[in-house]
């Protein structure tokens, strides 16, 4: 947690058009793209977003597809809020922010059509492609959401299909790569004091009167939205983060698109 | 289809479906609430304030909400396994944290507030249902409160942005954007939103859903004023 000491300086900071560590409202961290990072994941990703840091690995399986699409893929985002970013996160099963994170990120990347599904199925009502895509958040200094869909987006852009031998998976060799129709970007909006700042530190993000996150597409359409924390929006404030974040989508997607395949 | 067109059941696009609201109807709980849109049936207590546990989330500041959205396992097609989902545990977040923002939780220092949910029946916008019984309950348990939270949710069917999604539509359709509003302070307490929109469908979609609640919120007045009413009455006769 944060101290109010913290939270009143943020307040009065911002009051006087200014953030902590010098940003403009409208203004991004540093933000840092490695994709193909680790070896063994078919697909992977290394984001940082200022001091904030997570990895988010994808691996595929066969496995069986939902009754009602038998001939779909299925795709699984999980997140762990491991305790070796923060010392606000504890061991144990999911908690309901790390839940919320993961489903939100699931939501950007299945709602914005990326992956056709259909081409994923491998044998109808019998075995399909399951894209597992795991977060791990290494250091948390705020901002989880965008810093976790980036990496989603970003491992899934440079996943490889293994080869499937009978039953099994031969996992040396690959078919081809995981096709992506588009590549969905996530901006979190906070409203402190009145006014609105994205991409928020850890303390600015423990400071909010609400937290409103919007998933855009290439085409400057949206597809996600998740409003969060205590605090409400006027409709003019939603409209202004859309704007915002559609915005700032369009720079970071250039950002995934050019980010080096490390692999 | 056009504004004149019928929806699948026979609605205009800016119609919801008929809405019935009660109060105080268990009377084990400090206050109570029942929301049904349609065929979608939500009921809700109010418990508290109580001594929070577990004790470490007390805040010594304010009261702690407790919320659980709950799809009983009888209430879709298919049967749902008992028990929490992430689905249902990422509905009781954001719902929570719309109630907690009408609420004056500073009346209540290390207090825990329980409010529960339960869905008897789902036709989808089984959260709005359960944050507008709740939000009925937790008025009837007589929390403090600034006003009553109103949700619906508006859909994008076949190209066309319409008012409160059911039956074929809520499959068949594109977008799904449930919202929670206050209209006494104008703000947008829930928001979720999927499917793909372009900025001007989605402002066209937010100002319907805005109309949408504020009618909710006159039939959550509504609710309670006749609650009251009734209490009158008795005192009347006595």
């Amino acid at each position: 947690m944060i101290t109010n000491i913290d939270k009143n300086y943020i307040k009065k900071m911002v009051e006087e058009g200014k953030r902590v560590d010098g940003r403009k409202f409208d203004e991004m961290r540093k933000i840092e793209i490695k994709k193909g990072y680790l070896e063994k994941a078919e697909g992977s990703a290394l984001v940082k977003i200022g001091d904030t840091e997570v990895v988010v690995g994808v691996k595929m399986e066969i496995g069986e597809p939902f009754p009602d699409s038998p001939d779909e893929g299925v795709l699984m985002v999980g997140s762990e809020l491991s305790p070796i970013s923060s010392p606000e996160f504890e061991t144990g099963p999911p908690s309901e922010d790390a839940i919320e994170l993961a489903r939100v990120v699931d939501r950007g990347v299945r709602e914005s059509k990326t992956l056709d599904f259909k081409k994923l199925c491998i044998e109808e009502g019998e075995k399909v492609w399951r894209v597992c895509v795991d977060i791990q958040i290494i250091n948390d200094d705020g901002n989880l959401i965008d810093a976790s869909s980036i990496g989603a987006i970003a491992a899934l852009s440079n996943t490889k299909i293994p080869k499937i031998d009978g039953d099994k998976i031969d996992r040396s060799e690959f078919t081809g790569k995981l096709e992506l129709k588009n590549i969905p970007i996530a901006c979190t909006i906070v409203k402190i004091n009145g006014k609105l700042l994205i991409d928020p530190t850890f303390e600015e993000g423990n400071s909010t009167e609400g937290r409103i996150t919007i998933t855009s597409i290439d085409d400057g359409s949206l597809c996600a939205m998740q409003k969060g924390n205590i605090g409400g929006f006027t409709p003019e404030e939603i409209y202004k983060a859309v704007d915002l974040s559609i915005k700032e989508g369009k720079k970071i997607r250039e950002m995934v698109l050019v980010a080096k395949d490390e692999n | 289809m056009t504004d004149n067109e019928k929806r699948p059941d026979g609605r205009k696009f800016d119609e919801m479906r008929k809405i019935e609201a009660k109060s105080n109807l268990i009377k084990r709980a400090v206050g109570s609430g029942y929301f049904k849109f349609g065929k979608t049936v939500a009921i809700s207590a109010v418990y508290g304030p109580v001594e929070m546990h577990p004790r470490h989330l007390s805040d010594p500041l304010k009261a702690f909400i407790k919320f659980r959205y709950n799809m009983l396992p009888f209430s879709t097609d298919e049967r749902i396994r008992p028990g929490p989902s992430r689905r249902s545990k990422e509905i009781s977040k954001v719902v929570r944290e719309a109630l907690a923002a009408v609420i004056d939780l500073e009346e209540f220092p290390r207090a825990g507030i329980e409010v529960y949910s339960e869905i008897l029946q789902a036709d989808a916008s089984t959260r709005c249902a359960a944050l507008n019984a709740a939000s009925i309950a937790l008025a009837n348990a007589g929390i403090p409160m600034k006003d009553l939270v109103a949700s619906c949710s508006v859909g994008k069917v076949n190209g066309k942005i319409v008012l409160d999604v059911a039956g074929k539509e809520d499959s068949d359709g594109e977008v799904d954007l449930p919202i929670a509003y206050v209209p006494s302070e104008n703000k947008i307490h829930l928001l979720q939103m999927d499917g793909i929109i372009t900025k001007e469908e989605f402002k066209q979609a937010l100002e319907l859903a805005i109309e949408g609640c504020k009618k909710i919120h006159k039939i959550q007045v509504d609710a309670l004023k006749r609650e009251y009413e009734s209490v009158g009455e008795e005192v009347i006769e006595e």
